[in-house]
């Protein structure tokens, strides 16, 4: 058995994507198996592989985790991701906890029915906008350091960078009144693992489209 | 300034109810101001106490802490609920995490039409006895332990024990099939500081009724239709 995380979840961004990046930005390789058919599914929980029946489940040092935020937090303790102390370790917290709300309504976006989406669109902005992103502007301006807590690269960068991406891929101009996070891009997209991420070709996932939404509703058919 | 927590909350459970069991659990006194109108919440807000607009929040050494689960989590650290190493911290994570999910399904229930109260209650029900519970049950049952992760109380241990009482408000049976979780009930609630905050007159808040939901609505200004999931 290999000694690299394994990932099983669609083949697809959803809950898993996080963990993915954050696994991408600490160095780590890791494999995948993909959900494709009920069947596979239903195996998985009858071989008891999902502690709560559900994905995503991270295979890592001889546990199978499950829980997105359960499995995020220890791979941030595990590679050093996670802050000096406790106190950072709230802030972080705090942060990863806000954006994780806002990711929220990014990541239901395409199973919303046609005729809310454009209200939906309209709400991600509106909470990117007036909620979320001046926070962490205001965080980068006060103390002025590269890194949102402990002047040290940590998993709340990471999950800040995954989200400006996913709300850009819907509100393209969106850091238009933000100069701090623009710089906040760039810099995080120039760092080594990020910037591998960030090529074609490596473990991240496109945006969710027609046929990704129809292998969920189909995999999780009650 | 008084260095005990400070919680900001509606006076009722909604989302600070588990941080309120956790500090307790934890033998810490905590003070509580309760929001009645949308001024007193505006005025939060105006303040900048709120970093995204939203309560819970609790004033706690220094900081103004908003995200539930981040609370929970610093204070389950520093008052050693947390085990004692990555492996434990992660197991009760997931632990956790289920229990949260669990308690999701009633935490909007108040808010619910009389009819999509009615399928809720079932939907929890049947969740509850065929996800969540059996997990915790085996979880007791292999490791024959009083406690849940690394024979030593934790975080999870008081989470479930929250979530079982919350499920048993909607059906006092829900336990009959669960003979572990019987004896985890009786053995966590007797456990002093649990048992102090079991007792009439402690922080915990009662179930909540249409007073609540309505303070919750007008302070929040919410007051669109909540669907059942």
């Amino acid at each position: 058995m290999s000694g690299k995380p394994r990932l099983t979840y669609l083949n697809g961004r959803g809950r898993m994507e996080p963990i993915r990046w954050l696994l991408a930005a600490a160095g780590v390789e890791f494999e995948e198996v993909y959900l494709e058919t009920k069947e596979q599914y239903d195996k998985l929980i009858k071989d008891g592989f999902l502690l709560f029946q559900q994905v995503p489940l991270v295979e890592i040092d001889g546990m199978k985790m499950v829980q997105t935020r359960a499995i995020m937090s220890y791979i941030a303790g595990k590679y050093n991701l996670y802050g000096k102390d406790l106190k950072e370790r709230a802030l972080i917290d705090m942060y990863v906890e806000g954006i994780s709300d806002l990711m929220q309504m990014i990541l239901m976006f395409p199973f919303s029915p046609p005729d809310a989406k454009e209200k939906n669109l309209e709400s991600i902005k509106e909470r990117a906008t007036n909620r979320y992103f001046p926070v962490f502007e205001k965080v980068l301006k006060q103390h002025g350091q590269d890194f949102l807590v402990g002047n040290k690269f940590s998993w709340a960068d990471v999950q800040l960078m995954e989200a400006i991406l996913a709300v850009e891929e819907k509100v393209p101009d969106v850091l238009s009144g933000f100069p701090k996070l623009q710089v906040f891009k760039t810099k995080m997209s120039n760092m080594p693992t990020i910037k591998k991420f960030l090529q074609p070709g490596s473990p991240r996932k496109p945006p969710p489209d027609a046929h990704y939404v129809e292998t969920v509703l189909k995999v999780f058919k009650k | 300034m008084s260095t005990k927590p400070k919680l900001y909350y509606f006076d009722g459970r909604g989302k600070m109810e588990s941080i309120r069991w956790l500090l307790a659990a934890a033998g810490v006194e905590f003070e509580e101001e309760f929001l009645e109108t949308r001024d007193q919440y505006e005025k939060l807000l105006q303040g900048g106490s709120l970093l995204f607009q939203q309560v819970p929040m609790v004033e706690i050494d220094g900081m103004r802490m908003v995200q539930t689960r981040a609370i929970l989590s610093y204070i389950a650290a520093k008052y050693n609920l947390y085990g004692k190493d990555l492996k434990e911290r992660a197991l009760i994570d997931m632990y956790v995490g289920g229990t949260d999910d669990l308690m999701g399904f009633i935490l909007m229930f108040p808010f619910l039409s009389a009819e999509d109260k009615e399928k809720q209650r079932a939907l929890i029900v049947q969740k509850v006895t065929s996800r969540y519970f059996p997990v915790y049950e085996k979880v007791l049952k292999d490791h024959g332990q009083d406690f849940l992760v690394g024979n030593n109380f934790s975080w999870a241990d008081v989470h479930l024990l929250e979530a079982i009482l919350m499920v048993e408000e909607k059906k006092s049976d829900v336990l009959s099939g669960f003979p572990q979780l019987q004896a985890f009930k009786a053995r966590i609630s007797s456990i002093p500081a649990i048992k102090k905050f079991l007792e009439p007159g402690s922080q915990r808040k009662p179930v909540p009724d249409d007073k609540y939901v309505e303070t919750v609505r007008r302070v929040l200004r919410m007051y669109y239709d909540v669907k059942a999931n």
